[in-house]
């Protein structure tokens, strides 16, 4: 969870980054949308916002 | 400086660029290409502000993805320290630990950039900068500098009345993105690197008699303490708890901490860790001396992993 943003993302702190294991294969730097996850919590891709990916909790 | 003529050359490794040149100038003695080699860092971060300096040091990570999904070095710190608990059981309060001794040492070091002492509780309380690191468990964006001389041994008196041999060294590089390892719990680099310096010293782990590890972070020095083998994988948290590489602790030595109160780690962070190598004579460092100081270890890492530079010096008699 970052609080301190750098100056290209300093309007959306505080947001939570995550390694992504991807089913396909391949690990993913991405961020979370919505409620918090934990290691191992399941998550589903959310979009694309200029070129980062956005993943969600799985319901 | 007013010195022309010779080769002058700028090393860029992340924090490990003071490591990578001391590499390359130990290098080019050896070799017999140079007899006398000048190495100095210089470290001037304090004239932006936190986001921006965030930044710039974030050009040392993977800038398409990792960098560019919004993360600073201590975001990439931080889903290592998570990781580090997740699987090893490694507690905020170890992490903490590390910081306490830390401001500790450097309140006696009349080099350091902070002289403040805090207690494990002001430690946790710390403002959060990327969970789980609060602002204690990152090192300060500060400015300084280091140099050192590189020379044949049978010239070294001409220099220094107390000259330290370079036993061992090596500098090896890891992937560059967390994303592209298979364990963010280890820096491969850093164990190659180690493994690559014990053998060219001749030596092992339990020789080392003190260490300076690289602490942009706390879990960085915890990993440390795992990855040059003076502990087990996930055992460093627990040994830095029980006071292990407090000054006078169970190891041997001190893993002598110098960023967090002594500057950011960074061009000059290694050449810093090999003067007070150089300063094994007891009046230099007081009561932060330790008493064996006749092999010790120096350690540099790169960003979060892309390079690593041990270093292992021993005293000349």
């Amino acid at each position: 969870m970052v609080w301190s943003a750098p100056e290209a993302h300093l309007k959306e702190a505080p947001y939570q980054m995550a390694i992504v294991v991807l089913d396909a294969g391949g690990r993913l730097t991405a961020r979370i949308l919505g409620d918090r996850v934990q290691i191992g919590d399941a998550v589903t891709f959310a979009e694309y916002r200029d070129g980062v990916p956005f993943f969600r909790k799985a319901a | 400086m007013g010195i022309e003529g010779v080769p002058a050359t700028r090393f860029e490794a992340a924090c490990a660029s003071g490591g990578s040149a001391f590499f390359h100038a130990y290098s080019s003695v050896a070799a017999g290409l140079y007899d006398v080699v000048l190495v100095t860092g210089v470290e001037k971060m304090t004239s932006q502000s936190t986001p921006r300096v965030s930044e710039i040091l974030a050009g040392a990570g993977d800038m398409a993805g990792e960098i560019k999904a919004g993360g600073t070095f201590a975001a990439l710190f931080a889903m290592i320290a998570r990781r580090h608990m997740h699987q090893y059981g490694t507690t905020r309060e170890q992490m903490a630990a590390v910081a306490v001794k830390n401001h500790a040492n450097a309140f006696k070091n009349p080099y350091a950039h902070m002289h403040k002492l805090i207690t494990l509780e002001q430690a946790l309380a710390g403002k959060p900068i990327a969970e789980p690191l609060t602002i204690y468990d990152c090192s300060l964006i500060s400015d300084g500098a280091a140099s050192l001389l590189l020379a044949p041994l049978d010239r070294a008196s001409e220099f220094a009345g107390q000259p330290v041999l370079v036993a061992g060294i090596a500098q090896t590089s890891g992937p560059l993105a967390l994303d592209r390892r298979e364990d963010i719990t280890t820096f491969t680099a850093v164990r190659k690197a180690a493994q690559k310096a014990y053998r060219m010293a001749g030596v092992a782990a339990p020789d080392i008699q003190f260490a300076e590890v690289h602490d942009c972070f706390t879990i960085a020095e915890i990993m440390a303490m795992e990855d040059l083998g003076f502990v087990g994988p996930g055992e460093g948290g627990p040994y830095v708890q029980r006071g292990a590489t407090a000054l006078g602790g169970e190891a041997a030595g001190q893993r002598e901490r110098r960023a967090e109160g002594e500057g950011p780690p960074g061009g000059r962070h290694r050449r810093g860790a090999d003067l007070r190598r150089g300063r094994a004579d007891p009046r230099a460092a007081g009561e932060r001396q330790v008493r064996n100081r006749d092999l010790g270890l120096a350690q540099n890492l790169g960003g979060s992993g892309a390079t690593a530079v041990v270093t292992i010096l021993r005293s000349v008699r």
